[in-house]
């Protein structure tokens, strides 16, 4: 099995695949993760009757499975509106609303956790009710929404996989492609997946690093 | 000068304030006493407008609590509160904790925020606690806190709600020293409490409330030891079982 004809020119371009990879993740992840805490609050703050239409919104971005939301995406882009939008564009539209719904999800019972008593005694000091969420709520909640967002991130890196449909090829369809040629599906998937663990382990461990350093206050 | 007149306030059809005057003089120690459900608590959070009311006014050094266009967040530096549950910001060490409002707040540098910090908490016997979590400390120290935290404000007037309601026995004592000490050095206070000896020894007045309304208000002598309202002496009975 390691008799191959994997050449360098090879792993470069599985290099190039795990890119984009990384590059349709962090994209989604940054985006999705603002535009998740700012739903999130949103629904936090005003309720769940004037959240209901965000609500409905991202419980269909979270319930649609992603493969279709990426084909009819593309479909609605191209077809409907008559956009030229590169696969890569839509991908990392529809990825960032599947993180910011998930995400928001995570904000919202973060939000929630921190105690009342305590954005109480904040307010009774006199801080505004920016200074409470940025001094108090943020920093309780981040601790509480970690491990949570932690595994959404690595989720996304993983969903990103289904990309391809829409014409991006990142490290699975390349992956995929290679296998197409040599006809070594269990070395190349075993690469492939250590490209992700290589991906995803600075990520979890950054992850428990945070989670230690300030679990000791 | 706190002025309250005729105030009052709901939780859905539940009246838990029904039309209480009261008028709270600079340097006054105001104790409330009563049972629970009572309405006292209600009436320290409706002070500094973190609970709004239905009718009627209050009022803090003139400016009217509940009026449209009042700056709440500038009037509550003014009124420093303390809670039953102390409610330390876990986050932050306890010097920060007492930093926070006077930077974000009032705008102090932070050299001096840490200097009034460090004087606040010294004063309330947590000199040597500046730098740690307060998970660390015991419910008295967390309270202590609390208060430093709100006297770093230099607020005109110090509302304490139950503040030893939730300590160990064991822990009460030195809340109630603390306080002793602001009352002695002239602090403008109201505060609601259970402890029946710390009410007669401090207070210049203490006021009784039963079911949302004052029954009676008076010298510490007077509700103690000649209450004019039979409900005050049934309660006052009652308690130095």
């Amino acid at each position: 099995m390691f008799d191959t004809a994997l050449t360098v020119q090879d792993m470069v371009f599985l290099a190039k695949g795990a890119g984009i990879t990384l590059l349709v993740t962090a994209i989604a992840v940054v985006l999705g993760t603002c535009l998740g805490i700012i739903f999130g609050i949103f629904r936090f703050q005003v309720g769940p009757w004037w959240a209901a239409p965000l609500t409905f919104v991202l419980d269909v971005s979270r319930s649609i499975p992603l493969l279709i939301q990426l084909v009819l995406a593309n479909a609605f882009m191209g077809m409907v509106l008559k956009l030229k939008m590169s696969g890569f564009t839509v991908a990392c539209g529809v990825l960032t609303l599947y993180t910011a719904a998930y995400c928001a999800e995570i904000v919202r019972g973060a939000v929630g956790a921190v105690p009342f008593t305590t954005r109480r005694a904040a307010r009774s000091l006199g801080l505004s009710w920016w200074q409470d969420m940025a001094y108090i709520v943020m920093p309780l909640a981040t601790r509480v929404a970690l491990p949570s967002w932690i595994g959404l991130a690595l989720g996304v890196m993983k969903d990103s996989a289904l990309v391809y449909i829409v014409q991006v090829t990142e490290l699975l369809k390349s992956t995929q492609i290679l296998i197409t040629r040599l006809q070594e599906p269990l070395l190349l998937l075993m690469i492939c997946g250590a490209f992700y663990f290589v991906i995803s382990f600075p990520i979890a461990r950054f992850g428990g690093y945070l989670e230690k350093r300030w679990s000791n206050d | 000068m706190i002025e309250i007149e005729n105030v009052r306030k709901s939780f859905g059809p539940l009246e838990v304030l029904k039309g209480i005057d009261l008028t709270v003089q600079k340097g006054e120690v105001l104790t409330i006493i009563g049972g629970s459900g009572s309405g006292k608590s209600t009436l320290l959070t409706c002070i500094n407008g973190l609970e709004p009311i239905d009718s009627g006014r209050i009022k803090v050094d003139g400016t009217e609590v509940h009026a449209r266009g009042t700056d709440l967040n500038k009037l509550r530096t003014k009124l420093g509160i303390v809670f039953q549950q102390w409610n330390a910001f876990p986050h932050l060490t306890v010097m920060e904790n007492v930093m926070l409002a006077p930077r974000k707040v009032l705008g102090i540098g932070k050299a001096e925020a840490a200097a009034i910090a460090e004087k606040q908490l010294s004063h309330v016997g947590l000199g040597d606690k500046l730098d740690v979590y307060p998970s660390r400390l015991s419910g008295g120290q967390q309270q202590r806190m609390a208060i430093a935290r709100a006297l770093a404000m230099s607020p005109g007037y110090m509302l304490f709600d139950e503040v030893t309601s939730a300590l160990d026995p064991q822990l009460v004592g030195e809340v109630l020293d603390t306080l002793r000490m602001l009352a002695s050095e002239g602090m403008t206070m109201i505060c609601v409490t259970h402890e029946m000896k710390f009410a007669r020894e401090v207070s210049d007045r203490v006021a009784f409330f039963s079911k949302g309304v004052m029954a009676e208000i008076g010298t510490p002598q007077q509700i103690f030891d000649a209450p004019q309202n039979p409900e005050t002496a049934a309660f006052v009975k009652m308690t130095q079982n």
